[in-house]
């Protein structure tokens, strides 16, 4: 579980985070969403130990990250996975050592027991021939199954996912979210995903946090996001057309 | 102005000092040493013989045309050669060379992985990104010296081909200025400043790539501007060297 209390966050005087206190559960997908510029980023990065806060503190499982030294945050980050947006796996390595990565960085495993976890994780990403390839060499929606897997490679505590399917085709896009949540339950990680993606609300949002200007606005599940009367939300909600009509036919019955 | 010049020196030695900082495991490390002896030192080695060839004979050639009084000995050009090569062209002709062809891939390489979060990647899981991207490189830069050693050597021996196959002295005339007034401690001076400009070589580009800001045309220009510090600092430092152990 991570805990956030009243973090603030400015830049160059112009204050991103203005008091956000909110707790990611355990074994949850936690969704992060809101315009652009309503500060998802600025907060994810936050949580990363990316960016300082400038105030308020953040708990993970009784660890306060400020109170933390250089090595135990060290630590702290090797119980952490994350998908970047553009997925960040390193071009110059294939698949397979991708994915090995945090193992031969932060284990003791011998070669052979490294290559075993490589396999069980990238089955579980339905990526097992794959192994050989470069980055370059695979689709966009691959390229994400395998930032995933190498972010659960060494069974984090935290899972942060920063618009995993941005750039995806609404089915890969789909079958990505259902993987962070199946992950999510399976590993009975703290998942906190950065999406604008209404799809994403629909199919995983079990904890949802909107954040506008900074603030937290509302925080809810997806049941509760479609009939909620704070209108700020439905403004996001329904802004594309597509929520709009069905939001209108619905009120027609 | 100064003040900004000044806080990148500031943040450049804390660079530095971070590079030292929690090391990498060295099972991964002596991999990317590797590499990087083979991306920067084995690759160089083509441009490097090819320049310290030709541009040897040149020195040759240019010091056998304007020696035209009959009274000045011809073994002169071996020793003109000899002095020019080690003193100043394979160490520092060949280094502002090396700040375009390495420093550029450092930058590059390391300013693409900033812009494609590769460098946050590596922060998040808690690798010191500095230790893991700039060690290896000042590591298999300590193998630098032995370029310029090649380096010296092709120079003179290009020099030989050019004045004696030129027709321009003789080869007796020419291995015997190449021996003429040898002082060895030049040999020492060449080392110890092609030992600096290899830390350099290999500190400067990654500074450049590392703190690097914005997308595929910022890469582009911290490049530009990484060689152009690569070469002010190497040529200030030949300066500052030279008179330091010269004179």
């Amino acid at each position: 579980m991570i805990t956030i209390t009243d973090v603030k966050k400015a830049f160059n005087g112009s204050q991103v985070l203005k008091g956000i206190s909110t707790v990611f559960r355990t074994g949850e997908t936690n969704l992060i969403i809101g315009q652009s510029g309503s500060g998802k980023t600025v907060l994810l990065k936050t949580l990363l130990g990316i960016h300082s806060p400038d105030s308020g503190t953040i708990d993970f499982d009784g660890r306060i990250y400020a109170d933390l030294s250089k090595d135990e945050r060290r630590e702290l980050r090797t119980e952490i996975g994350m998908v970047f947006q553009g997925s960040a796996l390193f071009d110059s390595m294939t698949v397979a050592e991708n994915v090995a990565f945090p193992l031969r960085m932060f284990t003791t495993k011998s070669r052979a027991e490294i290559n075993e976890r490589v396999d069980v994780v990238l089955q579980r990403v339905n990526l097992i021939d794959a192994h050989k390839k470069l980055p370059s060499e695979i689709s966009g929606g691959m390229q994400k199954r395998v930032a995933i897997a190498r972010a659960i490679v060494n069974n984090p505590k935290y899972l942060f996912c920063d618009e995993p399917n941005s750039g995806l085709d609404p089915n890969t896009a789909i079958l990505i979210d259902n993987l962070i949540q199946e992950i999510t339950k399976e590993y009975n990680i703290t998942t906190v995903i950065n999406t604008h993606d209404m799809n994403s609300v629909m199919e995983i949002g079990e904890n949802i946090v909107f954040l506008k200007n900074g603030i937290k606005e509302w925080q809810g599940d997806k049941s509760q996001i479609f009939v909620t009367d704070n209108k700020a939300v439905t403004d996001f909600v329904y802004s594309s057309n597509l929520f709009k009509k069905v939001r209108e036919a619905n009120l027609k019955g | 102005m100064l003040l900004r010049y000044l806080t990148q020196m500031g943040r450049y030695f804390l660079m530095i000092k971070e590079v030292f900082n929690k090391p990498t495991k060295w099972s991964v490390m002596k991999g990317l040493i590797l590499k990087e002896v083979d991306d920067l030192i084995i690759d160089s080695l083509g441009i490097v013989c090819f320049i310290s060839f030709f541009v040897g004979g040149v020195v040759s050639i240019q010091t056998a045309l304007n020696l035209t009084n009959p009274l000045i000995p011809k073994y002169l050009i071996g020793f003109a050669t000899r002095q020019s090569i080690i003193l100043e062209f394979a160490p520092t002709f060949i280094s502002i060379i090396m700040a375009g062809k390495m420093g550029s891939f450092i930058t590059s390489s390391i300013g693409t992985m900033r812009v494609t979060e590769q460098i946050d990647a590596l922060e998040v899981m808690g690798v010191n990104s500095l230790n893991y991207l700039v060690f290896p490189k000042i590591i298999a830069l300590l193998l630098y010296p032995f370029v310029i050693g090649i380096s010296m050597f092709l120079g003179i021996f290009g020099g030989y081909v050019a004045a004696v196959y030129g027709g321009f002295a003789s080869s007796a005339d020419f291995i015997a200025g190449t021996q003429n007034e040898f002082i060895p401690f030049h040999i020492a001076y060449a080392f110890i400043k092609t030992f600096i400009f290899a830390i350099l070589l290999a500190t400067i580009p990654s500074f450049h790539g590392y703190y690097m800001k914005g997308g595929a045309l910022e890469v582009g220009k911290a490049s530009t501007v990484s060689f152009v510090w690569t070469s002010v600092t190497i040529i200030t430092m030949n300066y500052i060297l030279t008179q330091m152990l010269l004179t």
